[in-house]
Protein backbone atom coordinates (compact mmCIF):
# COMPACT_ATOMS: atom_id res chain seq x y z
CA UNK A 1 0.00 0.00 0.00
CA UNK A 2 2.84 2.36 0.87
CA UNK A 3 4.30 2.18 -2.65
CA UNK A 4 0.99 3.01 -4.16
CA UNK A 5 0.50 5.98 -1.92
CA UNK A 6 3.98 7.28 -2.59
CA UNK A 7 3.56 6.93 -6.33
CA UNK A 8 0.24 8.75 -6.33
CA UNK A 9 1.46 11.56 -4.11
CA UNK A 10 4.58 12.06 -6.21
CA UNK A 11 2.39 12.23 -9.32
CA UNK A 12 0.05 14.73 -7.72
CA UNK A 13 2.89 16.98 -6.63
CA UNK A 14 4.58 16.82 -10.04
CA UNK A 15 1.38 17.46 -11.97
CA UNK A 16 0.30 20.35 -9.81
CA UNK A 17 3.71 21.96 -10.01
CA UNK A 18 3.78 21.58 -13.77
CA UNK A 19 0.17 22.43 -14.57
CA UNK A 20 0.20 25.71 -12.74
CA UNK A 21 1.38 27.83 -15.61
CA UNK A 22 3.34 30.79 -14.27
CA UNK A 23 0.54 33.24 -13.73
CA UNK A 24 0.83 36.24 -15.96
CA UNK A 25 0.26 38.74 -13.24
CA UNK A 26 0.91 41.65 -15.52
CA UNK A 27 -1.53 42.63 -18.25
CA UNK A 28 -0.02 41.11 -21.41
CA UNK A 29 -2.92 40.72 -23.81
CA UNK A 30 -3.07 38.00 -26.45
CA UNK A 31 -3.57 39.59 -29.84
CA UNK A 32 -4.57 37.84 -33.04
CA UNK A 33 -3.21 39.34 -36.23
CA UNK A 34 -3.40 38.45 -39.89
CA UNK A 35 -0.06 37.11 -40.98
CA UNK A 36 0.41 39.69 -43.73
CA UNK A 37 1.09 42.44 -41.17
CA UNK A 38 3.68 40.40 -39.23
CA UNK A 39 6.77 42.43 -40.02
CA UNK A 40 5.02 45.79 -39.64
CA UNK A 41 3.23 44.83 -36.44
CA UNK A 42 6.34 43.34 -34.83
CA UNK A 43 8.02 46.69 -35.35
CA UNK A 44 5.04 48.66 -34.02
CA UNK A 45 4.78 46.36 -31.01
CA UNK A 46 8.41 46.83 -30.07
CA UNK A 47 8.03 50.61 -30.39
CA UNK A 48 4.93 50.36 -28.25
CA UNK A 49 6.82 48.49 -25.56
CA UNK A 50 9.59 51.08 -25.65
CA UNK A 51 7.15 53.98 -25.46
CA UNK A 52 4.77 52.66 -22.84
CA UNK A 53 6.56 49.86 -21.01
CA UNK A 54 3.61 47.60 -21.81
CA UNK A 55 3.93 44.29 -23.61
CA UNK A 56 1.65 42.48 -26.04
CA UNK A 57 1.63 38.84 -27.08
CA UNK A 58 0.87 38.58 -30.80
CA UNK A 59 -0.20 35.41 -32.62
CA UNK A 60 -0.14 35.45 -36.41
CA UNK A 61 -2.36 33.33 -38.62
CA UNK A 62 -5.13 33.45 -41.18
CA UNK A 63 -8.04 35.77 -40.46
CA UNK A 64 -10.68 33.12 -41.17
CA UNK A 65 -9.11 30.75 -38.68
CA UNK A 66 -9.00 33.46 -36.00
CA UNK A 67 -12.70 34.19 -36.45
CA UNK A 68 -13.45 30.51 -35.77
CA UNK A 69 -11.18 30.48 -32.73
CA UNK A 70 -12.56 33.72 -31.27
CA UNK A 71 -16.11 32.43 -31.73
CA UNK A 72 -15.15 29.34 -29.74
CA UNK A 73 -13.75 31.42 -26.93
CA UNK A 74 -10.12 32.13 -27.79
CA UNK A 75 -8.74 34.65 -25.29
CA UNK A 76 -7.69 37.21 -27.90
CA UNK A 77 -8.29 40.78 -26.75
CA UNK A 78 -7.66 42.46 -30.06
CA UNK A 79 -8.04 41.09 -33.57
CA UNK A 80 -6.37 42.69 -36.57
CA UNK A 81 -7.99 41.18 -39.63
CA UNK A 82 -6.62 41.20 -43.15
CA UNK A 83 -10.09 42.02 -44.44
CA UNK A 84 -12.96 43.78 -42.74
CA UNK A 85 -15.27 41.04 -43.97
CA UNK A 86 -14.05 38.87 -41.08
CA UNK A 87 -14.68 41.61 -38.55
CA UNK A 88 -18.25 41.82 -39.82
CA UNK A 89 -18.61 38.07 -39.38
CA UNK A 90 -17.60 38.45 -35.74
CA UNK A 91 -19.98 41.36 -35.23
CA UNK A 92 -22.85 39.30 -36.58
CA UNK A 93 -22.08 36.73 -33.94
CA UNK A 94 -21.57 39.15 -31.07
CA UNK A 95 -23.49 42.38 -31.50
CA UNK A 96 -21.87 43.93 -28.43
CA UNK A 97 -18.62 44.44 -30.32
CA UNK A 98 -18.06 47.92 -31.69
CA UNK A 99 -17.36 48.93 -35.23
CA UNK A 100 -13.63 48.60 -34.96
CA UNK A 101 -11.27 50.77 -36.96
CA UNK A 102 -9.65 50.57 -40.36
CA UNK A 103 -5.93 50.51 -39.74
CA UNK A 104 -4.42 49.87 -43.17
CA UNK A 105 -5.18 49.17 -46.79
CA UNK A 106 -3.34 46.17 -48.16
CA UNK A 107 -1.66 45.91 -51.55
CA UNK A 108 -0.72 42.93 -53.64
CA UNK A 109 2.62 42.26 -55.26
CA UNK A 110 3.85 39.72 -57.75
CA UNK A 111 7.00 38.12 -56.43
CA UNK A 112 9.51 35.65 -57.75
CA UNK A 113 12.59 33.94 -56.40
CA UNK A 114 15.97 35.08 -57.64
CA UNK A 115 16.89 33.50 -61.01
CA UNK A 116 13.24 32.70 -61.78
CA UNK A 117 12.42 32.82 -65.53
CA UNK A 118 9.35 34.87 -64.59
CA UNK A 119 9.65 38.51 -65.70
CA UNK A 120 7.93 40.76 -63.21
CA UNK A 121 5.66 43.62 -64.27
CA UNK A 122 2.54 45.22 -62.76
CA UNK A 123 0.24 44.05 -65.57
CA UNK A 124 1.41 40.42 -65.36
CA UNK A 125 2.52 40.34 -69.01
CA UNK A 126 5.56 38.30 -68.01
CA UNK A 127 3.34 35.74 -66.30
CA UNK A 128 1.11 35.56 -69.36
CA UNK A 129 3.97 34.90 -71.76
CA UNK A 130 5.66 32.37 -69.48
CA UNK A 131 2.34 30.54 -69.21
CA UNK A 132 1.89 30.63 -72.99
CA UNK A 133 5.37 29.28 -73.52
CA UNK A 134 4.43 26.38 -71.25
CA UNK A 135 7.37 27.13 -68.96
CA UNK A 136 5.38 27.96 -65.83
CA UNK A 137 5.23 24.99 -63.50
CA UNK A 138 4.03 26.33 -60.17
CA UNK A 139 2.58 29.63 -58.99
CA UNK A 140 1.70 30.40 -55.37
CA UNK A 141 -1.23 32.33 -53.91
CA UNK A 142 -2.92 32.22 -50.53
CA UNK A 143 -5.98 29.98 -50.31
CA UNK A 144 -8.74 32.09 -51.93
CA UNK A 145 -11.42 30.33 -49.88
CA UNK A 146 -10.44 31.79 -46.53
CA UNK A 147 -7.46 34.12 -47.01
CA UNK A 148 -8.26 37.66 -48.18
CA UNK A 149 -5.03 38.03 -50.12
CA UNK A 150 -5.78 34.79 -51.93
CA UNK A 151 -9.24 36.05 -52.74
CA UNK A 152 -7.83 39.28 -54.22
CA UNK A 153 -5.17 37.34 -56.10
CA UNK A 154 -7.94 35.29 -57.69
CA UNK A 155 -9.74 38.52 -58.61
CA UNK A 156 -6.63 39.89 -60.28
CA UNK A 157 -6.03 36.69 -62.24
CA UNK A 158 -9.68 36.45 -63.25
CA UNK A 159 -9.72 40.09 -64.30
CA UNK A 160 -6.71 39.57 -66.54
CA UNK A 161 -8.19 36.39 -68.02
CA UNK A 162 -5.42 34.26 -66.56
CA UNK A 163 -7.36 32.30 -63.95
CA UNK A 164 -8.54 29.31 -65.96
CA UNK A 165 -5.23 28.58 -67.64
CA UNK A 166 -3.24 29.24 -64.48
CA UNK A 167 -5.46 27.26 -62.11
CA UNK A 168 -3.81 23.84 -62.63
CA UNK A 169 -0.43 25.41 -61.78
CA UNK A 170 -1.52 27.08 -58.57
CA UNK A 171 -0.44 26.01 -55.14
CA UNK A 172 -2.28 27.45 -52.16
CA UNK A 173 -0.72 28.68 -48.94
CA UNK A 174 -2.79 28.27 -45.79
CA UNK A 175 -2.32 32.01 -45.32
CA UNK A 176 -0.50 34.68 -47.28
CA UNK A 177 2.74 34.22 -45.31
CA UNK A 178 2.92 30.63 -46.39
CA UNK A 179 2.09 31.66 -49.96
CA UNK A 180 4.94 34.18 -49.81
CA UNK A 181 7.28 31.53 -48.52
CA UNK A 182 6.19 29.20 -51.35
CA UNK A 183 6.63 32.03 -53.85
CA UNK A 184 10.32 32.44 -53.10
CA UNK A 185 11.07 28.86 -52.13
CA UNK A 186 12.55 28.15 -55.55
CA UNK A 187 10.10 25.34 -56.20
CA UNK A 188 7.65 27.82 -57.70
CA UNK A 189 8.31 30.39 -60.40
CA UNK A 190 6.60 33.03 -58.29
CA UNK A 191 3.38 34.09 -56.67
CA UNK A 192 0.90 36.82 -55.86
CA UNK A 193 1.43 37.88 -52.26
CA UNK A 194 1.04 40.75 -49.83
CA UNK A 195 3.22 43.74 -50.63
CA UNK A 196 3.91 44.15 -46.91
CA UNK A 197 5.67 40.79 -46.87
CA UNK A 198 7.57 41.37 -50.12
CA UNK A 199 8.97 44.62 -48.69
CA UNK A 200 10.39 42.95 -45.57
CA UNK A 201 14.18 42.56 -45.65
CA UNK A 202 13.82 38.86 -44.77
CA UNK A 203 11.94 38.39 -48.03
CA UNK A 204 14.13 40.56 -50.19
CA UNK A 205 17.13 38.41 -49.41
CA UNK A 206 15.43 35.64 -51.39
CA UNK A 207 13.29 37.23 -54.04
CA UNK A 208 12.11 40.37 -55.79
CA UNK A 209 8.70 41.89 -56.48
CA UNK A 210 6.55 44.40 -58.40
CA UNK A 211 3.47 46.14 -56.98
CA UNK A 212 0.10 45.26 -58.52
CA UNK A 213 -2.09 48.27 -59.43
CA UNK A 214 -4.88 48.83 -56.92
CA UNK A 215 -7.42 49.08 -59.72
CA UNK A 216 -7.11 45.35 -60.44
CA UNK A 217 -8.87 44.23 -57.27
CA UNK A 218 -11.34 45.39 -54.68
CA UNK A 219 -9.58 47.24 -51.87
CA UNK A 220 -8.06 45.18 -49.08
CA UNK A 221 -9.41 47.26 -46.24
CA UNK A 222 -7.93 45.87 -43.06
CA UNK A 223 -9.96 46.43 -39.92
CA UNK A 224 -9.23 45.71 -36.28
CA UNK A 225 -11.55 45.26 -33.36
CA UNK A 226 -11.33 44.95 -29.59
CA UNK A 227 -13.07 41.83 -28.36
CA UNK A 228 -15.20 41.59 -25.25
CA UNK A 229 -12.14 40.29 -23.38
CA UNK A 230 -10.05 43.42 -23.97
CA UNK A 231 -8.18 44.75 -20.98
CA UNK A 232 -6.41 48.02 -20.45
CA UNK A 233 -3.20 47.28 -22.37
CA UNK A 234 -5.15 45.97 -25.37
CA UNK A 235 -7.15 49.19 -25.43
CA UNK A 236 -4.05 51.34 -25.15
CA UNK A 237 -2.43 49.34 -27.97
CA UNK A 238 -5.57 49.76 -30.08
CA UNK A 239 -5.16 53.52 -29.75
CA UNK A 240 -1.44 53.29 -30.38
CA UNK A 241 -2.08 51.51 -33.68
CA UNK A 242 -3.87 54.65 -34.86
CA UNK A 243 -1.05 56.99 -33.84
CA UNK A 244 1.15 58.72 -36.39
CA UNK A 245 4.18 56.61 -35.59
CA UNK A 246 2.26 53.35 -36.10
CA UNK A 247 0.76 54.66 -39.33
CA UNK A 248 4.24 55.56 -40.49
CA UNK A 249 5.36 51.95 -39.98
CA UNK A 250 2.36 50.61 -41.88
CA UNK A 251 3.15 53.02 -44.68
CA UNK A 252 6.81 51.96 -44.67
CA UNK A 253 5.67 48.39 -45.24
CA UNK A 254 3.67 49.34 -48.32
CA UNK A 255 0.22 49.69 -46.80
CA UNK A 256 -2.14 52.43 -47.84
CA UNK A 257 -3.41 54.51 -44.94
CA UNK A 258 -7.12 54.87 -44.30
CA UNK A 259 -8.47 58.29 -43.41
CA UNK A 260 -8.23 58.58 -39.63
CA UNK A 261 -11.81 59.79 -39.33
CA UNK A 262 -13.23 57.22 -41.70
CA UNK A 263 -14.57 55.24 -38.79
CA UNK A 264 -14.69 55.73 -35.08
CA UNK A 265 -11.17 56.20 -33.82
CA UNK A 266 -12.01 56.41 -30.16
CA UNK A 267 -14.79 54.30 -28.77
CA UNK A 268 -16.99 56.51 -26.59
CA UNK A 269 -17.13 53.79 -23.94
CA UNK A 270 -13.37 53.83 -23.62
CA UNK A 271 -13.19 57.55 -23.05
CA UNK A 272 -15.80 57.32 -20.33
CA UNK A 273 -14.02 54.59 -18.44
CA UNK A 274 -10.79 56.61 -18.53
CA UNK A 275 -8.89 53.55 -19.69
CA UNK A 276 -7.33 55.35 -22.60
CA UNK A 277 -4.44 57.52 -21.71
CA UNK A 278 -3.54 59.95 -24.44
CA UNK A 279 -0.03 60.56 -23.07
CA UNK A 280 1.39 57.37 -24.49
CA UNK A 281 4.93 58.67 -24.57
CA UNK A 282 5.22 58.60 -20.79
CA UNK A 283 6.64 55.23 -19.87
CA UNK A 284 4.51 53.41 -17.35
CA UNK A 285 6.26 52.04 -14.34
CA UNK A 286 5.42 49.09 -12.18
CA UNK A 287 4.13 47.06 -15.07
CA UNK B 1 15.60 29.73 -31.31
CA UNK B 2 12.35 29.88 -29.40
CA UNK B 3 13.25 28.59 -25.93
CA UNK B 4 9.86 29.48 -24.53
CA UNK B 5 8.15 27.21 -27.06
CA UNK B 6 10.63 24.40 -26.44
CA UNK B 7 10.12 24.65 -22.69
CA UNK B 8 6.34 24.70 -23.15
CA UNK B 9 6.54 21.56 -25.28
CA UNK B 10 8.69 19.76 -22.73
CA UNK B 11 6.28 20.77 -19.98
CA UNK B 12 3.33 19.56 -22.04
CA UNK B 13 5.05 16.25 -22.74
CA UNK B 14 5.92 15.75 -19.07
CA UNK B 15 2.45 16.55 -17.76
CA UNK B 16 0.83 14.31 -20.37
CA UNK B 17 3.10 11.38 -19.57
CA UNK B 18 2.74 11.78 -15.79
CA UNK B 19 -1.05 11.71 -16.04
CA UNK B 20 -1.35 9.19 -18.83
CA UNK B 21 1.13 6.44 -17.91
CA UNK B 22 -0.33 5.41 -14.50
CA UNK B 23 -3.77 5.33 -16.09
CA UNK B 24 -2.43 3.35 -19.05
CA UNK B 25 -0.78 0.79 -16.74
CA UNK B 26 -4.08 0.06 -14.98
CA UNK B 27 -6.14 0.08 -18.19
CA UNK B 28 -3.77 -2.12 -20.16
CA UNK B 29 -3.43 -4.57 -17.26
CA UNK B 30 -7.20 -4.87 -17.18
CA UNK B 31 -7.37 -5.33 -20.95
CA UNK B 32 -4.58 -7.91 -20.90
CA UNK B 33 -6.09 -10.13 -18.19
CA UNK B 34 -9.83 -9.81 -18.74
CA UNK B 35 -12.06 -11.02 -21.46
CA UNK B 36 -15.49 -9.55 -21.84
CA UNK B 37 -18.03 -9.03 -24.55
CA UNK B 38 -17.34 -5.96 -26.60
CA UNK B 39 -13.64 -6.03 -25.76
CA UNK B 40 -12.67 -5.57 -29.39
CA UNK B 41 -14.89 -2.50 -29.55
CA UNK B 42 -13.21 -1.01 -26.50
CA UNK B 43 -9.82 -1.75 -28.03
CA UNK B 44 -10.93 -0.21 -31.32
CA UNK B 45 -12.06 2.91 -29.50
CA UNK B 46 -8.67 3.14 -27.80
CA UNK B 47 -6.86 2.79 -31.12
CA UNK B 48 -8.99 5.35 -32.97
CA UNK B 49 -6.71 8.37 -32.38
CA UNK B 50 -3.97 6.43 -34.14
CA UNK B 51 -5.79 6.40 -37.46
CA UNK B 52 -7.73 9.67 -37.25
CA UNK B 53 -6.08 12.73 -38.75
CA UNK B 54 -5.06 15.12 -35.95
CA UNK B 55 -7.19 17.82 -37.55
CA UNK B 56 -10.28 15.69 -36.89
CA UNK B 57 -9.42 15.37 -33.21
CA UNK B 58 -8.58 19.08 -33.13
CA UNK B 59 -11.92 19.91 -34.71
CA UNK B 60 -13.91 17.84 -32.21
CA UNK B 61 -12.01 19.31 -29.28
CA UNK B 62 -12.40 22.87 -30.59
CA UNK B 63 -16.13 22.48 -31.15
CA UNK B 64 -16.80 20.09 -28.26
CA UNK B 65 -14.84 21.89 -25.57
CA UNK B 66 -15.21 25.44 -26.88
CA UNK B 67 -17.40 28.01 -25.19
CA UNK B 68 -20.14 27.30 -27.74
CA UNK B 69 -20.77 23.79 -26.43
CA UNK B 70 -22.58 22.75 -23.23
CA UNK B 71 -19.64 20.55 -22.24
CA UNK B 72 -17.20 23.39 -22.73
CA UNK B 73 -19.35 25.76 -20.69
CA UNK B 74 -19.85 23.14 -17.97
CA UNK B 75 -16.12 22.45 -17.67
CA UNK B 76 -15.40 26.15 -17.68
CA UNK B 77 -17.71 26.60 -14.69
CA UNK B 78 -16.32 23.62 -12.80
CA UNK B 79 -12.67 24.34 -13.47
CA UNK B 80 -12.99 28.10 -13.55
CA UNK B 81 -10.86 27.90 -16.64
CA UNK B 82 -11.55 27.50 -20.29
CA UNK B 83 -9.90 24.47 -21.83
CA UNK B 84 -9.47 25.46 -25.44
CA UNK B 85 -6.71 27.97 -26.19
CA UNK B 86 -5.22 27.16 -22.81
CA UNK B 87 -2.41 24.91 -21.67
CA UNK B 88 -4.83 22.61 -19.86
CA UNK B 89 -6.71 22.09 -23.12
CA UNK B 90 -3.50 20.98 -24.79
CA UNK B 91 -2.97 18.50 -21.95
CA UNK B 92 -6.44 17.02 -22.53
CA UNK B 93 -5.79 16.85 -26.28
CA UNK B 94 -2.36 15.25 -25.85
CA UNK B 95 -3.76 12.63 -23.49
CA UNK B 96 -6.51 11.67 -25.94
CA UNK B 97 -4.15 11.57 -28.91
CA UNK B 98 -1.60 9.47 -27.04
CA UNK B 99 -3.87 6.85 -25.45
CA UNK B 100 -3.03 4.22 -28.11
CA UNK B 101 0.71 4.95 -27.86
CA UNK B 102 0.54 4.43 -24.10
CA UNK B 103 -1.76 1.42 -23.90
CA UNK B 104 -0.53 -0.65 -26.81
CA UNK B 105 3.05 -1.42 -25.67
CA UNK B 106 2.07 -1.85 -22.01
CA UNK B 107 -0.80 -4.19 -22.84
CA UNK B 108 1.51 -6.38 -24.97
CA UNK B 109 3.99 -6.47 -22.07
CA UNK B 110 1.31 -7.50 -19.57
CA UNK B 111 0.09 -10.19 -21.95
CA UNK B 112 3.57 -11.68 -22.07
CA UNK B 113 3.75 -12.14 -18.28
CA UNK B 114 3.14 -15.90 -17.80
CA UNK B 115 -0.02 -16.86 -15.96
CA UNK B 116 1.95 -19.36 -13.80
CA UNK B 117 4.11 -16.59 -12.39
CA UNK B 118 1.10 -14.61 -11.29
CA UNK B 119 -0.60 -17.73 -9.94
CA UNK B 120 2.48 -18.67 -7.98
CA UNK B 121 2.66 -15.21 -6.46
CA UNK B 122 -1.01 -15.37 -5.52
CA UNK B 123 -0.48 -18.82 -3.96
CA UNK B 124 2.29 -17.37 -1.82
CA UNK B 125 -0.32 -15.05 -0.37
CA UNK B 126 0.74 -11.84 -2.10
CA UNK B 127 -1.97 -9.23 -2.41
CA UNK B 128 -2.95 -8.18 -5.95
CA UNK B 129 -1.34 -4.81 -5.37
CA UNK B 130 1.87 -6.45 -4.18
CA UNK B 131 1.84 -8.70 -7.23
CA UNK B 132 1.53 -5.64 -9.43
CA UNK B 133 4.47 -3.86 -7.84
CA UNK B 134 6.78 -6.79 -7.03
CA UNK B 135 6.15 -9.15 -9.93
CA UNK B 136 4.32 -7.57 -12.85
CA UNK B 137 5.77 -4.08 -13.03
CA UNK B 138 9.40 -5.25 -13.06
CA UNK B 139 8.47 -7.60 -15.89
CA UNK B 140 6.46 -5.09 -17.97
CA UNK B 141 8.91 -2.27 -17.36
CA UNK B 142 10.31 -2.31 -20.94
CA UNK B 143 6.78 -1.89 -22.27
CA UNK B 144 6.16 1.02 -19.90
CA UNK B 145 9.43 2.59 -20.96
CA UNK B 146 8.49 2.26 -24.64
CA UNK B 147 5.09 3.81 -23.96
CA UNK B 148 6.71 6.65 -22.03
CA UNK B 149 9.19 7.47 -24.78
CA UNK B 150 6.60 7.15 -27.54
CA UNK B 151 4.16 9.46 -25.78
CA UNK B 152 6.76 12.00 -24.75
CA UNK B 153 8.20 12.37 -28.23
CA UNK B 154 4.80 12.22 -29.86
CA UNK B 155 3.55 15.16 -27.79
CA UNK B 156 6.73 17.05 -28.63
CA UNK B 157 5.91 16.67 -32.31
CA UNK B 158 2.16 17.16 -32.15
CA UNK B 159 1.08 19.78 -34.66
CA UNK B 160 -2.40 19.48 -36.15
CA UNK B 161 -4.34 19.30 -32.91
CA UNK B 162 -2.42 22.17 -31.37
CA UNK B 163 -2.88 24.32 -34.45
CA UNK B 164 -6.64 23.75 -34.45
CA UNK B 165 -7.42 24.29 -30.78
CA UNK B 166 -4.35 25.99 -29.34
CA UNK B 167 -4.58 29.41 -30.90
CA UNK B 168 -0.81 29.82 -31.16
CA UNK B 169 -0.43 31.96 -28.02
CA UNK B 170 3.18 32.38 -26.92
CA UNK B 171 3.93 30.92 -23.50
CA UNK B 172 0.52 29.27 -23.35
CA UNK B 173 -0.16 27.15 -26.44
CA UNK B 174 2.66 27.92 -28.85
CA UNK B 175 4.54 24.63 -28.83
CA UNK B 176 7.85 24.03 -30.54
CA UNK B 177 6.23 22.43 -33.62
CA UNK B 178 4.01 25.49 -34.08
CA UNK B 179 6.96 27.78 -33.49
CA UNK B 180 8.94 26.06 -36.24
CA UNK B 181 5.99 26.48 -38.60
CA UNK B 182 5.81 30.18 -37.63
CA UNK B 183 9.52 30.74 -38.17
CA UNK B 184 9.38 29.25 -41.66
CA UNK B 185 6.47 31.52 -42.54
CA UNK B 186 8.41 34.51 -41.26
CA UNK B 187 11.38 33.51 -43.47
CA UNK B 188 13.36 32.95 -40.28
CA UNK B 189 15.04 29.79 -41.52
CA UNK B 190 17.93 30.11 -39.08
CA UNK B 191 15.60 29.78 -36.12
CA UNK B 192 13.50 27.05 -37.72
CA UNK B 193 16.66 25.13 -38.56
CA UNK B 194 18.04 25.40 -35.03
CA UNK B 195 14.82 24.23 -33.42
CA UNK B 196 14.45 21.38 -35.89
CA UNK B 197 18.01 20.31 -35.19
CA UNK B 198 17.40 20.35 -31.43
CA UNK B 199 14.33 18.13 -31.89
CA UNK B 200 16.17 15.79 -34.24
CA UNK B 201 19.09 15.36 -31.86
CA UNK B 202 16.70 14.88 -28.96
CA UNK B 203 14.77 12.19 -30.84
CA UNK B 204 17.91 10.28 -31.80
CA UNK B 205 19.35 10.47 -28.27
CA UNK B 206 16.12 9.34 -26.61
CA UNK B 207 15.63 6.45 -29.01
CA UNK B 208 19.23 5.28 -28.59
CA UNK B 209 18.99 5.50 -24.80
CA UNK B 210 15.68 3.62 -24.71
CA UNK B 211 16.91 0.83 -26.93
CA UNK B 212 20.02 0.31 -24.83
CA UNK B 213 18.05 0.57 -21.59
CA UNK B 214 15.40 -1.93 -22.59
CA UNK B 215 18.15 -4.27 -23.78
CA UNK B 216 19.84 -4.05 -20.39
CA UNK B 217 16.52 -4.47 -18.60
CA UNK B 218 15.67 -7.38 -20.85
CA UNK B 219 18.93 -9.06 -19.84
CA UNK B 220 18.33 -8.38 -16.16
CA UNK B 221 14.83 -9.85 -16.12
CA UNK B 222 15.23 -12.45 -18.83
CA UNK B 223 14.14 -11.34 -22.27
CA UNK B 224 10.77 -12.99 -22.43
CA UNK B 225 9.26 -10.07 -24.28
CA UNK B 226 10.64 -8.73 -27.46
Amino acid sequence: MKHWFKLVSVCVVLVSSLVSVPARSDDVPAIAAASNIKFALDEIASQFTQDTGRKVNISYGSSGNFVAQIRHGAPFQLFLSADEKYIHQLQKYDASLGEGTLYAVGRLAIAAPKYSPLELDPELEGLKSLLKAGKLQRFAIANPDHAPYGERAREVLQGLGLWDSLKPKLIYGENVSQAAQFAVSGSTQGGLIALSLAIAPQFQAMGHYKVIPEALHTPLTQRMILTSKAGETAKVFYQYLQSDSARQVFSDFGFGLPEPDQSETVKPALVKSKLVKPELSQPETGN
Amino acid sequence: MDWEALWLSIKLSSVTVIILIPFAILASRFLAYHHFTGKSWVEALIMVPLVLPPTVIGYYLLVGLGSQSWLGRFLEQVLGQQLVFHFSGLVVASIIVNIPFAIQPIQRAFESVPQEVRDAAACCGMSPLKILFKIELPLVWPGVLTALVLCFSHVLGEFGVVLMMGGNIAGETKTVAISIYDSVQAFDFASAGQMSLVLLLFAITVLALTTSMSRRLGRAYGSRHS
